[in-house]
């Protein structure tokens, strides 16, 4: 499938976080000023860095390209909001949890069984499993069926790039993906929120879809441990829920694959899981997001409308030309 | 009549304190010190003062009855009437801030999302309470006024609902936050109906040899 690239989508690089984060320091500090002096704030005057700046990141750097064709304009949501702010119920079921709870976590060394339909399945180390795979920026909109999104700059490759390496066969019509399943370093594990391990699916097509990502990194560095390190899938027109973390096990199928939260709750979380305004979900509906973007004074004009397949239409709706997109869900 | 003075003393003393929550949340918000998701830390936030502050009222009729310390009612009407400020500015903070710029989409959750219907509708049913509150009100309502006010039970139950409702699905720690508030508000309900009770558990209890006949009821 030809990719065209998205109207939204300029040329420029990225703008670095730090100089992002300082002109929202300044338009906050701006806008403040009255009620800061009034105040008194000892905080943001005379120009000291206050701690709301990014921290540099951690993790290992790592050496990509930025994909120009894949950037998604508009403010990015700053590294500590997509790093301290997400959902991984192996973790834990709030949002702050993975982050807290993730330290113990051992993301080295890590292997992925790969099986089912296909000519070399096997297992994997994952430096062997990724080798000579270019890694490659590419800034994606991530929409969380809970109704807030965020702006993302990822690291990885092309899930088609890993998959074909396998040389699926004929009959492998679904793909599935299972989350690492150690209660020791993961404390969410202990309760039966859902059916553990995690595991999630995607139809062969849509896993070749160009826009299918696996990710190793973000902004620049080595996935966070809340955030799926060392390998997670990132299916940016799919809600959140679809983008497997900490993937130890990929397996090739004729049938479709049971999904963990379709199993848990089918009325609400269907296999397919597109972003669409239209076909809400109990107890949120779609029609709109909360954007989470910068870390700055952002309480205002943060709601956005929520657009079909989260804006990529454009490259993905062929994937279901002829589809009840009500009914599959 | 010291008690009386004290209480109204100490008014507007309750009123800052009713106000100081308001006042953390507003400074919290413009040093952005709510997190990354600050909308939701207001309307979570406002919305449990409001029903805390429900609580407190429901709470001043048993205090009452079992400490005798009746000066207390003298309190309720303002905690009533800081319930509904709080609720008020929960609604405020969800339509003007979080769903800002899509107006109508309060039509549709209203009409679909059942803990948006239950919690509009308790907020709908604080207006005439706080419409009724004052004295002027009460005396022209006569004995309706106490059958109104027993709305807000209704109130608290749909507060618990809107609340409840709302953990997403797993959340087996987060749900346990509800379910505090609502064992408080079915105590402070069965409160209501245990002086009957203790009463009748007096009068079939044997009286001591000296003293002629149980006491009454208080």
């Amino acid at each position: 499938m030809p990719t065209r690239r998205p109207p939204d989508l300029p040329e420029r690089d990225v703008t670095p976080e730090a100089i992002f984060q300082d002109r929202r320091r300044l338009v906050r500090l701006l806008a403040l000023s009255p009620l800061a002096l009034a105040a008194c704030s000892p905080k943001g005057e005379a120009g000291a860095p206050t701690p709301a700046a990014p921290p540099p990141a951690p993790g290992t750097a790592l050496s990509f390209t930025p994909n120009p064709a894949f950037h998604t304009q508009g403010p990015l949501t700053s590294w500590q909001d997509v790093t301290h702010y997400n959902n991984y119920y192996e973790f834990g079921t709030s949002k702050s949890d993975p982050a807290l709870n993730s330290g113990a976590f051992k993301p080295r060394p890590w292997s992925v069984t790969v099986g089912g339909e296909c000519e070399a399945p096997g297992i994997f180390a994952l430096e062997d499993l990724i080798k000579g795979i270019p890694l490659e920026q590419r800034i994606y909109r991530h929409r969380c069926v809970e109704a807030w999104s965020m702006v993302i700059p990822w690291v990885g490759f092309p899930l088609a790039a890993l998959l074909k390496r396998f040389k699926p066969t004929s009959r492998a019509k679904y793909v599935a993906f299972t989350t690492v399943d150690r209660p020791g370093q993961m404390p969410g594990l202990s309760y039966p929120v859902l059916d553990w391990p995690y595991r999630e699916g995607l139809r062969i097509d849509e896993a070749m879809h160009p826009l299918a990502l696996l990710a190793v990194g973000v902004y620049g560095r080595e996935l966070p441990n809340q955030n799926g390190a060392p390998l997670r899938l990132v299916v940016p027109w799919k809600y959140g829920f679809k983008s497997t973390k900490a993937i130890v096990q990929i397996a090739f199928s004729e049938t479709q694959p049971v999904t963990s939260w379709n199993q848990a709750a089918p009325d609400r979380y269907g296999f397919y899981a597109n972003v669409n305004p239209d076909v809400g979900t109990v107890p949120w509906s779609q029609h709109t997001e909360r954007r989470i973007a910068g870390s700055g004074f952002s309480l205002f004009g943060n709601r956005i409308a929520t657009r079909l397949f989260n804006g990529y239409a454009d490259q993905v709706a062929g994937l279901y030309a002829g589809m009840d997109l009500r009914r599959d869900y | 009549m010291r008690p009386l003075d004290a209480v109204g003393w100490s008014k507007p003393l309750l009123v800052l304190l009713a106000l100081l929550p308001l006042a953390l949340l507003v400074l919290a918000a413009l040093h952005n010190a709510l997190g990354p998701d600050p909308v939701s830390q207001l309307e979570k936030h406002t919305g449990i003062w409001a029903l805390r502050l429900l609580l407190l009222t429901l709470a001043i009729t048993p205090l009452r009855r079992f400490t005798g310390w009746n000066w207390l009612i003298r309190y309720r009407r303002m905690l009533g009437l800081f319930t509904f400020f709080y609720a008020s500015v929960h609604l405020t903070v969800y339509l003007v801030i979080d769903l800002g710029g899509f107006w109508s989409q309060i039509f549709v959750e209203i009409a679909k999302k059942p803990y948006i219907t239950v919690g509009f509708a308790a907020w709908l049913l604080l207006i005439p309470l706080a419409a009724t509150s004052t004295r002027g009100m009460m005396r022209r309502l006569g004995r309706r006024w106490g059958q109104l006010h027993k709305l807000v039970y209704a109130i608290g139950v749909l507060a618990i609902l809107h609340f409840v409702w709302q953990v997403k699905f797993g959340q087996t720690i987060a749900v346990r936050e509800p379910v505090v508030y609502a064992a408080i508000l079915a105590a402070l309900l069965l409160a209501r109906w245990r002086p009957r009770r203790r009463a009748a558990a007096i009068s079939v209890r044997p009286a001591p040899a000296r003293s002629p006949a149980p006491a009454p009821p208080p």
